[in-house]
C-alpha cells in the first residue's frame, strides 16, 4: 500500500498532463511550421486577425475605463444591496456564453428592449463590429472587474485613512494610493478579461455573426474554415495558442506589491474597535 | 491658546463611546484596555469615523458639530495622526510620505533632519526598522504643520529596547510641538512618561483624569488603581481610633489613613511593601504572612509574590533575606501607603 499510494499519484498526474498538452501539441504537430505561417498570410486569417484585435482593444479599454471605478466602489464602500451587486457582476462568469448571446439580442437586436428604439434612430446594433464589441465586454468584463474589487479590497484601509487625514481629497487618495497599490492585481485582472475576450465564441456568433472582415474573429475563423481549409484553421488556432500562453506567463510574472508596511505581516492595522 | 474640544457619544459593537475632553497645547494621553473605545476617539477627531452625536472644535473652530450639521472631511480637518502600524505608503520613498501632505519642500526638508532620517529619504519603508518607520511616520504627520497631533499607539510596534529611546526622543518632540495631543496607548508607564495628563477609558468612559501622580496617589477606582500597577486586598471598612480598619476577605485586618466604610478595596503598589521573615513591631503597619507565590528579578529588583500582595524589593535584601518560592514571609506595607477605594 505505501508504494502503491504515490505511484497512483504520479500515474494520475502523468496521464493528466498528457490529456492537456496532447491536443495543444498537436496543433503545431500535424503539418509543417511552413504551412502554418502560409496559412497565417491568407486572407480569411488577416482579416479576422484584425477584427480581433480592433474589438478586442476597444472592448477592454471600455472594461477598464467602467470596471475599475466599479471596482473600486464596491470594493472600499458598503451600501445595501452590496452583496447584491457583486453577485450581478460575477453572474456572466458561470452563464452559458449562448445565453449572453440570446440576452444580448434580446436587448440591442431589431425587435429588442434597447434595439427597437435604437432603429428608429438608424442605430443598428446586431451582426455590426461593435455587437462583437459588447459581446467580449459582457462575457470579459467582470473577469476584471472580480479581480479588480480583490485588487483593491486588498488595500490597507489604514493606508487610504493615513492619505485622507494627510490632506488628500478622494480622488487624490485613489489616484496616488489606491490605484497604484492595486495595479499588479488590476493588471492581472486585465491579462484575464483580454484572454477571455480573445476567446470569445458563443456570444459573438449569435449576437454578431460570423461575416468576414467584419464580425469574424479569430475565433469564430478557426471554427468557419475547419471544413474549408483545415491547415488554416490550424494556423489560427497555433496564433491563439501563443497568444494565449503569453497572457499566462505576463499573469504569473506580474510582481506582487507589498501591500502594508506592518510589521505584523498578517495583522490587520488599526481596527475601529479599539 | 490653542484647544481641542471634544464631546462624543456613540455607539460601538458592544459599548457606549461617551466622552468630554479639553485638550489644551498638552499631551493627554487615553489609557485602558483594548476594545475601550480608544482608537475611536482619535478617528473621531481625525473624521475617520462619524459620531452619532457630538461636537469636535479645535481653537473655537467646528469640525464636528452633529446638531448643525458641520462634518468636516478628513482632508479638511488639520491633524497629524500617527497610525498604530504607521501605515507608511510602501510604494512611495521615505522622502514622498513625508512630502504626502507637507505644506511645502522646506518644510519635508526641516522634518527630516529633525527626526534624523534625512539619510533614509530614498529608501522604501518595508526596508525600514520599527524605529525608522515610527520616524518617518511621525515626520510625515508633522510635516503637514497640523494643529492637532493624533498618536495611536505609537510605542507599541517596537521591540523593548528600541521603545525605551524612542519614548525619549518622543517626549521631547511633543514638549517642543506644544500642540493638542491626544496619545492611545494600554500602557501605563508609556503614559507616564509621555503624557502631561492621563484619562483612563475603560467601557467607553473616562473613569478618571489627572496627572500620572494624581492617579497612582488617589486612584477613584479599582480598574484605575490595578492599571498604575497596584494590587488589590478587598474587604469591609470601619472606622476605628481615628484610621480606618479593614477586615480583609483573605483574613485579617488592615489599615489605612484614608477614611471609609463598607465594601472597599485597598490598593498598594509594589514599592511600599517590603518583606521580611517576622512580622515588624509596629502597629501602623499592616502586615500579611503568606508563601511566596513567585519570585521574579527584573534588572536589581526582585518582584515578590506573598498571598495577594506583589512587594517589589532588591535584590540585595532577597539574597540577605534568602527567599525561595514556597517560604512563608510577612510582606508589610504602611497605613499611610494603603489606598482605600469604596466599592459601589
Amino acid at each position: 500500500m505505501r508504494r502503491i499510494f504515490p505511484a497512483a499519484l504520479a500515474l494520475a498526474t502523468v496521464i493528466t498532463l498528457a490529456f492537456l498538452v496532447v491536443p495543444i501539441a498537436a496543433i503545431f504537430l500535424r503539418v509543417s511550421p511552413a504551412t502554418l505561417v502560409d496559412a497565417l498570410g491568407s486572407e480569411v486569417a488577416r482579416d479576422a486577425l484584425v477584427v480581433t484585435v480592433q474589438t478586442t482593444l476597444i472592448a477592454q479599454l471600455l472594461i477598464i475605463l467602467f470596471g475599475t471605478p466599479t471596482a473600486y466602489l464596491l470594493a472600499t464602500r458598503r451600501f445595501p444591496g452590496h452583496t447584491l451587486a457583486v453577485t450581478l457582476v460575477e453572474l456572466p462568469l458561470v452563464l452559458p456564453p449562448a445565453v449572453a448571446g440570446i440576452g444580448l439580442l434580446a436587448t440591442f437586436g431589431r425587435l429588442g428592449l434597447l434595439g427597437s428604439s435604437l432603429s428608429a434612430l438608424g442605430i443598428e446594433i446586431a451582426f455590426t463590429k461593435v455587437a462583437v464589441v459588447l459581446a467580449v465586454m459582457f462575457v470579459a468584463g467582470p473577469f476584471y472587474v472580480r479581480t479588480g474589487i480583490a485588487a483593491f479590497g486588498e488595500v490597507d484601509a489604514s493606508l487610504t485613512d493615513a492619505a485622507r487625514t494627510l490632506g488628500a481629497g478622494p480622488a487624490r487618495t485613489f489616484g496616488r494610493i489606491a490605484l497604484p497599490l492595486a495595479l499588479s492585481g488590476l493588471g492581472a485582472g486585465a491579462a484575464l478579461s483580454f484572454a477571455r475576450g480573445i476567446g470569445e465564441f458563443g456570444a459573438t456568433i449569435m449576437f454578431a455573426g460570423s461575416l468576414q472582415g467584419v464580425t469574424q474573429t479569430l475565433s469564430l475563423a478557426v471554427y468557419e474554415q475547419f471544413d474549408v481549409d483545415f491547415d488554416t484553421a490550424l494556423a489560427i488556432g497555433a496564433e491563439l495558442v501563443v497568444v494565449s500562453a503569453a497572457v499566462l506567463i505576463v499573469v504569473k510574472l506580474v510582481p506582487s506589491w507589498r501591500l502594508s508596511t506592518s510589521i505584523f505581516p498578517t495583522g490587520s492595522a488599526t481596527s475601529a474597535s479599539s | 491658546m490653542a484647544s481641542l474640544d471634544i464631546d462624543l457619544s456613540h455607539g460601538l459593537r458592544d459599548l457606549r463611546l461617551e466622552l468630554t475632553l479639553s485638550v489644551g497645547a498638552e499631551t493627554v494621553a487615553l489609557v485602558g484596555p483594548s476594545g475601550a473605545g480608544k482608537s475611536s476617539v482619535l478617528r473621531a477627531v481625525a473624521g475617520l469615523l462619524q459620531p452619532e452625536r457630538g461636537r469636535i472644535a479645535v481653537d473655537g473652530e467646528r469640525w464636528l458639530d452633529t446638531a448643525a450639521g458641520v462634518d468636516l472631511p478628513p482632508e479638511r480637518r488639520s491633524v497629524g495622526l500617527v497610525f498604530q502600524e504607521y501605515a507608511l505608503f510602501p510604494h512611495l520613498t521615505v522622502r514622498a510620505n513625508v512630502a504626502f501632505g507637507a505644506t511645502s519642500a522646506a518644510v519635508v526638508d526641516d522634518v527630516l533632519a529633525r527626526l534624523r532620517i534625512a539619510g533614509l529619504a530614498d529608501e522604501r519603508p518595508p526596508r525600514l526598522s520599527g524605529g525608522e518607520r515610527q520616524r518617518v511616520a511621525l515626520a510625515r504627520a508633522i510635516a503637514r504643520e497640523p494643529r492637532v497631533l493624533l498618536l495611536d499607539e505609537p510605542l507599541s510596534a517596537l521591540d523593548a529596547h528600541t521603545r525605551d529611546s524612542v519614548r525619549g526622543e518622543l517626549r521631547d518632540l511633543l514638549a517642543a510641538l506644544r500642540l493638542p495631543t491626544v496619545l492611545v496607548t494600554h500602557d501605563f508607564e508609556d503614559a507616564a512618561a509621555l503624557a502631561d495628563r492621563v484619562g483612563v477609558l475603560v467601557d467607553g468612559r473616562l473613569l478618571q483624569l489627572g496627572t500620572a501622580s494624581e492617579l497612582v496617589a488617589a486612584p477613584a477606582d479599582p480598574f484605575v488603581a490595578r492599571f498604575t500597577g497596584a494590587t488589590l486586598l478587598h474587604g469591609v471598612a470601619e472606622p476605628a481610633d481615628g484610621l480606618t480598619r479593614v477586615a480583609l476577605d483573605v483574613g485579617g485586618s488592615a489599615w489605612t489613613i484614608d477614611p471609609g466604610s463598607g465594601r472597599v478595596a485597598i490598593a498598594v503598589h509594589p514599592w511600599e511593601v517590603s518583606v521580611s521573615r517576622t512580622a515588624p513591631d509596629d502597629s501602623m503597619v499592616n502586615h500579611i504572612r503568606a508563601p511566596i507565590g513567585s519570585l521574579v528579578t527584573v534588572g536589581n529588583r526582585v518582584r515578590v509574590r506573598v498571598g495577594p500582595l506583589a512587594g517589589e524589593i532588591t535584590t540585595g535584601s532577597a539574597e540577605r533575606l534568602g527567599l525561595r518560592e514556597g517560604d512563608v514571609v510577612v510582606a508589610s506595607f504602611k497605613a499611610t501607603a494603603a489606598r482605600l477605594i469604596p466599592l459601589a
